[in-house]
């Protein structure tokens, strides 16, 4: 399956990765052959195989429903790059 | 030309869980920013979600209420978008198998008549954070204490044909999860909150309309408005040669309209994947049985249980049965009174139209239903006429008290002592000759109505304290024996 420049550029775009206009022809052509990849894997009569959910054959394990954690506010925020009144600062979203 | 309404909801309640749905962070209402928020919620690298089993289970118990079918394996699935108030980058949710699906519910409309709406599914989710947009100039301020709450999102089908068959179904849903106990069911701080898609279409037309979404409603009230209004908008539009548009909208409460919400919507392209960082959840039957084993009363069975033990009408019965807390409220109401059908009036009547005015809910009323119990037996006991207990509610309501404090303090009590309404009576009938003689000039069958005047005048002069049976009783007395 071949995916043209404007496939790539939605990608880019859906990920948040800023790209360089000169490499698009070389994503292009990286991304389609993996696409050519899982093709080929299609051709795999699987039609007697249950889908898997996840690659380990095991079931989910659960957790109390117990408050473990304590408030670490402090330092949690002192990696952000900027904070106030306990508030994660980020560039306004909304017009 | 006739239009139709096609609706269908998405109801998102918040599990009422102690811990976060993939952490041991609190899930407590109203605490400071981001004091509630770990390093999972915050996504840091190298975390891991672990499950919790408490959510698990409350989902389970809605699925069974719902007479639903139960994912025996149910899978969480990545929704990808980007938000700062959602730091990983995705929303951990169900998409493929979800822990609930098929299932139904009963609702009954204006007419008295129940309609089936169907349930496409319910599935588990994390809530995202809060953004404040307003708090400081060009930035974007984030709470990441709601972060990973557990949700359970409660899709319907398309089948509700007017705003009031939709709030009845949200009101229906809201008593399920609250009379189950997994969902505190406060809109007002969001934990119940719901999403309407509406359409409209030519009756008889087999098709759906373009439909828009519209968010942000938190009030019963509001939905029912959000959606009339939507509803006329779409076929204003129309009719005016226009087309809907899909989008989502905005409800805003202050205007009673709803308004577009993003200028350029660009598809939604979610890239859903199953959840890496998480393996399927397998329950087998002796986790279910045990669960519906467990299940408490619902409400329609607490409905035909109302009729039956406290002999209410079937509409009564609804209304009492239909919101878990008031449910709980009367039935306090009713022992403590030793009377249905005078605690169903009080609670449905005074109580209703004070929360009403006062725009509260029954889990939140100034006056406890211990409080009311208390002020009815004071009826029932001769101590206070009705009239004299609408008093004391109002000051139970804006001060607090006992009804016997009250009655105590204010020097309520009811007068039955014969010998002083006596008294009274003769003063009346001294003071109001003309309408004596109008009394007993009367026809003896027109005399009945008549005597309410004299009611009236002693219950002045009396305060509203004396009793009014007894008062009745000594007026007809004295005034017949003038007729002779």
């Amino acid at each position: 399956m071949a995916l043209d420049r404007s496939d790539v550029e939605k990608i880019a775009h859906l990920a948040r990765l800023q790209i360089d206009e000169q490499d698009i022809p070389e994503y292009t052509k990286n991304l389609s052959s993996i696409l050519d990849l899982v093709d080929q894997m299609q051709a795999v009569d699987t039609s007697n195989v249950e889908p898997m959910a996840n690659a380990l054959d095991a079931v989910q394990r659960l957790r109390a429903d117990v408050v473990t954690e304590e408030n670490n506010r402090d330092k949690l925020q002192s990696v952000a790059p900027a904070v106030e009144n306990g508030l994660f600062q980020v560039p306004k979203v909304i017009e | 030309m006739e239009w139709e309404a096609v609706i269908g909801l998405e109801i998102h309640a918040q599990l009422a869980t102690n811990s976060k749905i993939f952490s041991g962070a609190s899930t407590a209402f109203g605490a400071e920013p981001n004091t509630q928020a770990c390093a999972v919620d915050l996504a840091l690298p190298g975390t891991l979600p672990v499950f919790n089993e408490e959510a698990l289970r409350m989902a389970v118990k809605f699925g069974l209420a719902i007479d639903a079918n139960i994912g025996r394996t149910s899978v969480f699935d990545r929704k990808n978008y980007f938000y700062p108030d959602l730091p990983k980058g995705y929303q951990t949710s169900q998409l493929f198998f979800p822990i609930v699906g098929e299932g139904h519910v009963d609702i009954t409309l204006e007419d008295g008549t129940t309609k089936r709406v169907g349930v496409t599914r319910a599935h588990l989710e994390e809530d995202a954070g809060k953004s404040l947009h307003d708090e400081f100039p060009g930035m974007t301020g984030i709470d990441l204490n709601r972060a990973g709450t557990p949700l359970l999102e409660i899709v319907s089908e398309p089948d509700m044909r007017s705003a009031e068959e939709a709030v009845a179904y949200v009101r229906k849903i809201h008593s399920i999860v609250t009379s189950l106990g997994i969902c505190d069911g406060n809109m007002a701080e969001g934990s119940f909150r719901c999403d309407c898609n509406v359409s409209v279409r030519l009756k008889g037309e087999e098709e759906f309309g373009t439909r828009t979404e519209t968010k942000n409603i938190n009030s019963f009230r509001f939905i029912e408005k959000a959606i009339k209004g939507e509803i006329e908008r779409q076929i204003d539009l129309i009719e005016d040669g226009g087309r809907v548009v899909q989008e989502t909208r905005l409800y805003d409460a202050n205007k009673n309209e709803t308004r577009s919400m993003r200028s350029k919507e660009e598809a939604n392209d979610y890239r859903y994947f199953p959840c890496p960082d998480l393996l399927p959840i397998v329950i087998d039957e002796d986790y279910i049985d045990v669960i519906r084993d467990n299940l408490p009363e619902l409400p329609d069975a607490r409905k035909a249980r109302f009729i039956e033990e406290y002999t209410l009408s079937d509409y009564d019965a609804m209304v009492l049965s239909g919101d878990h807390h008031m449910a709980t409220y009367f039935e306090t109401v009713a022992k403590t009174a030793k009377d249905s059908k005078l605690a169903a009036n009080w609670v449905m009547g005074e109580l209703s139209k004070h929360l009403n005015q006062n725009d509260t809910t029954i889990a939140d009323s100034p006056v406890s239903a211990d409080q009311l119990g208390g002020l009815l037996v004071r009826i029932k006991d001769n101590t206070i006429s009705g009239n004299i207990a609408k008093k004391v509610f109002e000051a139970m309501w804006s001060e607090g008290g006992t009804a016997d404090e009250i009655i105590e303090a204010k020097g309520l009590k009811q007068v039955t002592d014969t010998g002083a309404i006596e008294k009274t009576v003769d003063e009346v009938i001294a003071n109001c000759t003309k309408q004596v003689e109008q009394y007993t000039s009367a026809e003896p069958e027109k005399r009945g109505k008549m005597i309410g005047f004299f009611m009236g005048q002693v219950m002045k002069a009396t305060g509203g304290k004396a009793n009014p049976g007894a008062v009745t009783g000594i007026l007809k007395k004295k005034l017949d024996a003038l007729c002779d």
